[in-house]
């Protein structure tokens, strides 16, 4: 019996591929739109969603996900220590698209978008100051909120809260 | 410092808005405007500066303690004669780690966590927070709970542009202007006192609606601060506004082009003044702001006459929304009853443990929040604050990052400030508005 159900489940039409924009994998987070390239696709998507009107890097932020590593992800996307989101806002169409790059603890770095969005300057530098993810090409990568001699980078997830003693005064040697 | 403003008008199409703009590295003056220390030795002879005396540059540090720059805000600035060639921010003596103590309170303490940032309009920085967690929940907020977040953040947008009246004035100058602009601030955080108990750090918007209904006798407290402002505002046109001191201090000094914030994450009045029209409110509404009418003021010039002008335009815009939410604010509850989010109401507790234990647990443990990231972004005085929350399923937020304008805005100044004189990288400063307590979270 060709025509029978069982034989129609038998061979199941292949799943739709899943939505991608420019080659990276797009998702949705409680409606809003989200790309993830990985690390090499991620200039040139940024350079993509420019050309087409996100003209403006409204945000840039790093998140460590050391405590999470199952998070949900779209197929296709490896889970990785360090995430860097970008939110881009295009002013003519009204309308915002989030990048969200994976960055490995061994290789946490990804390209630095200033020469697209200089904005990112202050932003890029506190995420590196944060979590001490390197933007390659970034002008001035230097400790933005922390004072330049500070050890470690305190939004990871392993630094803890309260560690450290009165930095205002002489603390003789260890922190 | 006399100069006629050259600076063309934007190219700007108003009815289809700002879709010539670009952004981008190309679009900067010149990047280098930007003071960096490891290439300081370098192209500082390539600034165009009128210099017939050769003399060299000097480096001097303006703050973290000067009075006008706002805080704690340290400018490096690199100077020849009295011509500020290069100047460079350096930020983070109010660096606390709000973020990091962000994820160690519950979604409920968070408020009294970020409402700290930008001090002088906390009701916005409760609101980010609040708005990004009920999106997370999928929460449904009352609509009386709606207008009151509302007539709130429109309150606290009159006090913050009239502080910075009163700051601006005095940077300038015109010290009477800062005492007027406290006193019509203090009138306001009086209503916020009657409210929430707190003149300032109000941790009155909440997930879930906010802490209390508004008092008895509320609406005529409101509609008095509605005709006073008024007033008060047309006394300080007559004392800022058509003053020759003024104008020669604040008109072409400090000019900013629309490609060049774009280019930089430049939002709020600094945007505005630029021609571009750009307002959340309008052209991303939240809350009921799609329900009331009200004008985003423009500037034509870029220059820090533009921005007092707006600043000073915004206020009588804000009354006329805060006279619309009088009129229609609705009967109804000031919370969601969510059971998972609300706490039962007082007299329940009395009668019924099941209550009490609900009570206890939503204000020590706190109600848990569904697996998931989000970033919502509101308008507050200052520009696009924005809060990008990462949610792990339980009571605490696993990330909570808040794009504070006052942080991106400070950008522009190296570029502002470039090829103008040392008094008027003042005035600059002031006009930018940066909060310190945002800046440096």
């Amino acid at each position: 019996m060709p025509d029978s159900p069982a034989e129609a489940e038998a061979e199941p039409e292949p799943e739709p591929p899943p939505p991608t924009l420019h080659g990276a994998p797009l998702s949705e987070s409680r409606g809003q739109t989200v790309v993830h390239p990985d690390q090499s696709q991620y200039f040139d998507l940024v350079r993509a969603l420019k050309d087409e009107g996100f003209v403006m890097c409204v945000d840039l932020c790093g998140v460590d996900h050391l405590l999470k590593p199952d998070r949900p992800l779209p197929d296709g996307v490896a889970p990785e220590r360090f995430e860097v989101a970008v939110n881009l806002l295009s002013l003519a169409e009204r309308r915002r698209i989030r990048v969200r790059v994976q960055v490995p603890e061994a290789d946490a770095r990804v390209a630095s978008i200033y020469d697209l969005h200089p904005g990112t300057e202050a932003m890029e530098r506190e995420a590196y100051d944060m979590f001490g993810i390197l933007f390659d090409g970034h002008p001035d990568l230097s400790r933005i909120l922390m004072p330049d001699d500070w050890e470690g980078h305190p939004l990871r997830k392993d630094f803890g809260i309260g560690r450290i003693p009165v930095q205002f005064k002489h603390t003789g040697g260890s922190r | 410092m006399t100069q006629t403003v050259e600076t063309p008008v934007p190219d700007v199409d108003s009815a289809t808005g700002p879709l010539a703009l670009t952004g981008g590295v190309e679009a900067l003056r010149d990047p280098s405007a930007v003071l960096r220390i490891p290439h300081l030795a370098e192209d500082v002879d390539e600034v165009p500066v009128h210099n017939p005396d050769g003399d060299d540059t000097m480096i001097i540090n303006m703050g973290p303690q000067h009075p006008s720059t706002h805080g704690v805000l340290r400018v490096m600035m690199e100077l020849r004669g009295e011509t500020v060639l290069r100047s460079k921010p350096v930020i983070g003596y109010l660096h606390t780690g709000m973020e990091k103590t962000g994820e160690d309170l519950t979604y409920l303490q968070g408020p009294t966590n970020t409402t700290r940032m930008d001090y002088v309009s906390p009701m916005f920085n409760e609101l980010v927070f609040s708005l990004a967690t009920e999106k997370l929940l999928d929460l449904e907020i009352p609509e009386r709970a709606t207008w009151i977040r509302m007539l709130m953040c429109e309150l606290n947008r009159m006090s913050s542009q009239v502080l910075w009246l009163a700051t601006n004035g005095m940077d300038l100058g015109a010290v009477s202007m800062m005492i007027y602009g406290f006193r019509e601030r203090e009138s306001i955080l009086a209503f916020f006192e009657k409210c929430s108990g707190l003149r300032m750090n109000n941790n009155y918007i909440r997930p879930g609606g906010v802490a209390a209904d508004l008092p008895e006798g509320w609406r005529d407290d409101v509609l008095k601060i509605c005709d006073v402002f008024p007033v008060r505002l047309d006394e300080y046109e007559t004392l800022l506004t058509g003053q020759p001191i003024w104008q020669e201090r604040t008109q072409g000094v400090g000019i900013i082009t629309a490609d060049e914030c774009v280019a930089l994450g430049i939002t709020g009045p600094i945007l505005r003044s630029t021609g571009v029209e750009w307002d959340l409110r309008r052209d991303a509404p939240y809350l009921f702001y799609d329900q009331v009418d009200f004008n985003v003021v423009v500037g034509t010039y870029g220059d820090t006459f533009d921005r007092y002008a707006i600043r000073l335009n915004e206020i009588r815009e804000s009354i006329n929304i805060v006279r619309q939410i009088v009129d229609r604010m609705p009967p109804g509850d000031y919370r969601a009853q969510d059971k998972k989010v609300t706490p039962p109401p007082r007299g329940r507790i009395d009668e019924s443990m099941e209550a009490l234990i609900h009570h206890f647990k939503i204000f020590t443990e706190g109600f848990k929040v569904p697996e998931g990231e989000v970033y919502v972004a509101i308008e507050s005085p200052r520009g696009e604050l924005g809060c990008y929350m990462v949610s792990d399923g339980s009571s605490k937020p696993y990330r909570m990052h808040i794009r504070g304008p006052s942080f991106v805005n400070l950008q522009a100044l190296a570029h502002m400030i470039r090829g103008g004189l040392l008094a008027d990288a003042v005035a600059i400063i002031s006009t930018v508005d940066p909060v310190m307590g945002e800046v440096d979270r």
